[in-house]
């Protein structure tokens, strides 16, 4: 095995260039358990962490080196909070959100917030650049429109991220717990509502039918709530699997995200 | 390859094979067998050092990326002879049985508080949650850092 | 000698003090060797070759291609095993290798040595290994109805027509549960250059390893030193053999040390579970609560081979009741031989699955009387002087079950949560649950369990104390796993000598007799009970010698004056004792399962406090109470540590641990997926230590770290059927069944 390492991110995508079929390394956090496992032995590593283009946090935009434990102390209310439901202290400090990006589980926790902002992945390599809305990205399991010889920069958050964002996570521990369902929930100010789910599909999905239920209702009566519970329960597409049952996710995908909405619209 | 790091203060240098993981060669390169391999996943914090100032787990760390990093682990903090307060408050307290887990919460524990002296139990319950341990349930853990705290108020 | 300058030392350390363990600080540091740390010249690395099915027929296997790689040095399969094929604790039906078919997910195939671990897994991969798969056998109604009975366990008491007005009945269920110590299964196995053989390996009992380990390398006894290990915790999953057998082969074939060491994948199908159950259940009472009748049906999964299995399911039978008094009793316990992984020892003995169920009836008749629980369980309390429901037997022996109830209903109850910090709430850090969405559950739950060994087994510990000018040594082969025996035996050996320096030397098989296993809360009273016969007696023959009336660490002394020193009293023919302890022995049951099965008996009271999330099916445990017999508390700190990690493993089999099992397949053999508790999961747990000394345990103590385990699971799950008003009749409890999905 080699390891490159590259200081910059042109550094990066020559490296890239050179080696398309290169194992990315940041945090390491799925890389090498993979790697311990057994289950990946890859030739050529281009390890990214020395890289500071991709460790860049501004406005509008969040690099794929950005690690949870950086999330978790920012002011985005709904990335904090998915930070913190992320494995582990020592996760927090390595694992990345290019990471969750490029792993496309599922359950990623970080998923449901960029599903909820509608954001951009945006892609890299020696060629140039390209973004892709998230849902264009993932697209299955473990499936995304990377191509070799492209690194994931970061995402673009919409010009104007509203306030108003909650997550929440369901897990059968209270720390370091894979989610059986996660959600995220955006109110923007005209009263556009998105709500992002994940662990209950291929990837994470929005539940659009109940968005528009509620889009622009200041205060949702209890039935109206009912309502948008049913729909969110109708639109996820669990599965059942040794960490849950789909007929249970499917109950609890609407009760989280009814209650994630109450909470954003109180924030 | 050989990779060329501190740890515990010490240059160190080590000829490694790829894709070995830091707790790989801690344990089998350089001779510090305090890290602990109970999950090589990172679901079990037995594994845990300080890496550039950032608590860690060594299996998830390629060694050939920590290329440079200053690493500190159980060893780095104290000796039989001459132990870290945090060790030393653990065996006074009982949070030791087995000792599998323990390398790697001394390391959390010691970090934790150099960095949040005043952390709260349940600050503490939140910090130490990568750190599995079957043997105590936590208690004496929480103890031991309780009696740490009133020692250096 | 007369020496009137000479002061008294005191003694520090000693019984009923929270003495700290002595290898504490190096268990610190990194400077503790565990198995895994170990090494040796010319080392060469062994790894196992699995299938990863739960039955199938072994079609081809061929080794060449391992063989032939670079740094291979030995490929070998069952027919390689150079003596007898078989191992196991109790019954050795298990293949060293499989002998041409896979009965459980993860079974052994084939062992390989090469120069390092890489190569060693990768020509393990590299074994050609052609299966047939066959149809599993994982359903334990089929199992019985085919006949497929390790053991039978039928008790039978009282009068067969004797009816309870109050009548309740369930059926209840326990997952499989797995041990999980912290440290992987690692070994190294030496060879001696003589044709023996040194083995380190995770044992709980040297000497049991050692005769399997004999008879399966084809060795004479003597051949073969079993070492004591330093071991990442046990809990059970040590009591049968893992891969002490395979390296001992590798070891002997290449002349060569052999080290192995398995990942958490590979611990999870290298060794033995707590056994699932489904259990039938049928009580009657008398309008007052009075137990008029118990009916129960036990199956147990004993898995692919039998190992413990029979002894497993003795436990449960027998204490299939509880701690209460009731005079007709009726028992089947089964434990069935399926395509399972194999079940065996863990924390507890096969008395855990029946409290679950148990306790639960208890809650349900108490439902039924309108009566308070704790109530009906003081009503019914077995005590001493009464007679165990199931067997008949006299209890002989303080057994505070009443006092246990009474100062656990005396612990205040934890105050409401009114803060709104998520940690505090179900569904922690994940924001699933607003305070006001929370329904607060308590349970109760009564724990009750042997001590020692049972039915007639020969069980005996041995110790040899010796005296030194520096104080004193205790050779045992018992097994320090870190429950902190080596802290007990130095406390007990410091009172009973008066003196501080005191050490523990772990001594293997060659060195000294059986110290039995490391299991069944014994070894405090065991070990325990030899070295303090041991050092009464090293105490005796000093004071007889030098003509004095008291011993301590500067000598032997008669009215004030010091006699002899330490170093005078070593300098002729040395001071040492051993001596080969037995506990009061028991008998065989008979036809009916009566009889005095057990030497003695232990009882715990749990008390749970559960904020539930009815809605979301979320939790969290807010408090565990307990109040826990203990004969006489040698190390109190200690004590509190066994109860505290006791009740987490209780807690996680109730609400998150377990082996899922599809047909025979593990989907969940890593830390990622079987979840153990992390410290925002476990509660902070309030003690309560009984002391009603033992006539026959060392300084009045008993036995004890399992009973925390026993009763927590049925604690915790009634804590949750209060919130919800649900049945949930199987642990762990998921959060579908807390909100009444499947």
């Amino acid at each position: 095995m080699q390891i490159l390492r590259p200081r910059d991110l042109d550094g990066a995508l020559d490296a890239l260039a050179a080696h398309p079929d290169a194992s990315l390394l940041a945090g390491g956090t799925d890389l090498m358990v993979e790697v311990n496992l057994e289950h990946r032995r890859p030739e050529t590593v281009i390890a990214l962490r020395r890289v500071g283009e991709l460790a860049e946090w501004r406005d509008g935009f969040i690099g794929a080196t950005v690690t949870y434990a950086r999330m978790e102390r920012e002011r985005l209310p709904a990335l904090a909070e998915l930070a913190r439901t992320v494995g582990s202290p020592q996760i927090r400090a390595a694992g990345t959100l290019g990471g969750n990006l490029g792993t496309a589980s599922p359950a990623g926790d970080a998923l449901p917030f960029l599903a909820a902002l509608d954001a951009q992945v945006v892609l890299a390599s020696a060629e140039g650049r390209r973004r892709l809305p998230w849902d264009e990205f993932l697209l299955g399991p473990g499936h995304t429109a990377l191509r070799p010889g492209e690194l994931v920069l970061g995402v673009e958050l919409p010009d104007t991220v509203p306030a108003r964002q909650a997550f929440a996570k369901i897990g059968v521990r209270q720390a370091m717990v894979i989610a059986t369902v996660n959600c995220c929930v955006v109110r923007h100010d005209d009263g556009a509502t998105r709500v992002a789910m994940g662990a209950v599909g291929p990837t994470v999905l929005r539940a659009r039918e109940a968005e528009a239920l509620v889009a622009g209702v200041a205060e949702p009566s209890p039935q109206l709530l009912d309502e948008f519970q049913r729909l969110v329960s109708k639109e996820v597409q669990p599965i059942t699997d040794h960490r849950s049952t789909a007929e249970y996710r499917r109950h609890a995908a609407g009760v989280l995200a009814r209650r994630t909405l109450e909470r954003c619209l109180h924030r | 390859m050989i990779i060329t790091l501190t740890v515990n203060g010490q240059p160190r240098t080590a000829e490694i094979a790829g894709w070995e993981s830091l707790l790989w060669v801690l344990r089998e390169r350089l001779g510090l067998p305090g890290a602990k391999d109970a999950c090589l996943q990172g679901e079990c914090g037995s594994c845990s050092v300080v890496l550039d100032g950032e608590l860690v787990c060594s299996c998830l760390v390629m060694a050939a990326d920590a290329e440079g990093a200053r690493v500190t682990t159980a060893e780095g903090l104290g000796t039989i002879e001459q132990p870290h307060p945090v060790q030393q408050a653990f065996v006074d307290h009982g949070a030791v049985q087995c000792g599998y887990c323990t390398p790697g919460l001394v390391v959390a524990v010691a970090h934790l508080l150099e960095r949040h002296p005043d952390a709260s139990d349940d600050d503490l319950r939140e910090a130490l949650s990568g750190n599995l341990c079957r043997c105590t349930g936590y208690g004496s853990v929480l103890r031991a850092v309780a009696a740490l705290r009133k020692e250096q108020a | 000698m007369t020496d009137l300058g000479v002061r008294r030392p005191t003694l520090l350390g000693g019984v009923g003090e929270s003495a700290a363990r002595p290898d504490g600080i190096a268990k610190t540091t990194g400077e503790f060797e565990f198995l895994g740390d170990m090494s040796a010249d010319g080392m060469l690395w062994g790894a196992t070759r699995r299938a990863y099915v739960p039955h199938a027929r072994i079609v081809g296997l061929d080794v060449t291609p391992a063989l032939a790689m670079r740094g291979v040095h030995a490929v070998l399969t069952f027919d390689d095993v150079p003596g007898h094929r078989y191992q196991g604790q109790h019954v050795t039906d298990q293949p060293v290798l499989a002998e041409g078919v896979i009965r459980h997910w993860g079974e052994a195939v084939a062992v390989v040595a090469a120069d390092d671990p890489e190569t060693a897994r990768r020509a393990a991969a590299a074994i050609t290994l052609e299966l047939e798969e066959l149809e599993p056998l994982t359903d334990l109604e089929e199992a019985l109805e085919r006949g497929e009975v390790y053991r039978h366990v039928r008790v039978r008491r009282g009068d067969p027509e004797a009816r309870g007005e109050v009548v309740v009945e369930g059926t209840y269920e326990t997952g499989m549960q797995d041990p999980a110590p912290l440290g992987n299964e690692a070994g190294l196995a030496l060879p001696d250059g003589a044709g023996g053989v040194d083995i380190w390996g995770p044992t709980q009992w040297t000497h049991v390893d050692h005769r399997q380990l004999s008879a399966c390398l084809g060795l004479q006894p003597e051949a073969v030193r079993v070492h004591p290990c330093r071991i990442g915790g046990a809990f059970g999953a040590r009591e049968d053999l893992s891969l002490q057998t395979h390296i001992g082969m590798l070891a002997l074939r290449t002349g060569r040390p052999v080290k192995m060491v398995y990942d958490r994948s590979e611990s999870f199908a290298g060794h033995v579970k707590r056994h699932r159950s489904q259990m039938r259940y049928r009580h009657e009472a008398d309008r007052d609560g009075n137990l008029v009748r118990v009916t129960a049906r036990l199956l147990l999964d004993g898995g692919a081979y039998e190992l413990t299995s029979a002894a497993v399911v003795a436990n449960s039978s027998y204490f299939a009741v509880g701690a209460y008094d009731c005079p007709n009793v009726e028992v089947d316990g089964y434990v069935l031989r399926t395509n399972d992984p194999p079940t065996g020892a863990m924390r507890g003995f096969g008395a855990n699955q029946p409290c679950f169920a148990a306790e639960a009836q208890m809650d349900r008749l108490a439902a039924q009387l309108g009566m308070d629980p704790l109530e009906l369980r003081l009503r019914n309390a077995l005590e001493q002087g009464g007679h165990l429901a199931t067997t008949g037997q006299l209890i002989e022996h303080p057994l505070p079950t009443r006092e246990v109830i009474r100062s656990l209903a005396a612990i205040p109850l934890p105050e409401p949560n009114d803060s709104d910090d998520p940690r505090l709430l179900p569904g922690g850090t994940g924001l699933t649950t607003p305070r006001s969405g929370v329904v607060r559950g308590v349970g109760y739950a009564v724990g009750f369990k042997n001590l020692q060994f049972s039915e007639a087994f020969d069980d005996y510990a041995e110790a040899r104390v010796e005296l030194t000018p520096d104080g004193a040594v205790v050779h045992t082969a018992a097994i320090e796993v870190g429950q902190g025996l080596v802290t007990i035996l130095e406390q007990i050996v410091r009172s009973t000598l008066n003196m501080t320096h005191v050490r523990v030397a772990f001594d293997h098989t060659g060195r000294i007799g059986s110290a039995g296993s490391t299991s069944a809360s014994r070894q405090t009273q065991m070990a325990g009970g030899a070295a303090l016969e041991a050092a009464r007696r090293v105490r005796d023959e000093a004071l007889e010698r030098a003509g004095g009336d008291e011993l301590d660490e500067a000598g032997v002394w008669r009215d004030g004056r010091l006699l002899a020193s330490l170093e005078e009293l070593c300098a002729g023919a040395a001071i040492e004792h051993h001596v080969r302890y037995r506990h009061p022995a028991t008998e065989e049951p008979d036809e009916n399962g009566q009889g005095a099965l057990h030497v003695d008996f232990c009882v715990a009271a749990h008390r749970a406090v559960v904020d539930v999330d009815v809605d979301l099916g979320m939790l969290r445990v807010v408090e565990i109470a307990i109040a826990q017999d203990v004969g006489k508390a040698l190390n109190p700190q200690q004590l509190h540590g066994q109860i505290e990690g006791g009740i987490a493993q209780g807690m996680g089999q109730a609400i998150m641990e377990e082996v899922v099992l599809d047909r025979g397949v593990v989907r969940n053999p890593t830390f990622m997926d079987y979840l153990l508790p992390t410290s925002l999961d476990m509660p902070p747990v309030e003690a309560v230590l009984v002391e009603e000394p033992s006539p026959w345990g060392p300084y009045g103590a008993k036995g004890m770290a399992e009973l925390p385990t026993v009763s927590a699971t049925p604690a915790v799950a009634a804590a949750i059927r209060a919130a919800t008003g649900r049945p949930l009749d199987r642990v762990p409890v998921r959060p579908q069944g807390i909100v009444g999905l499947q």
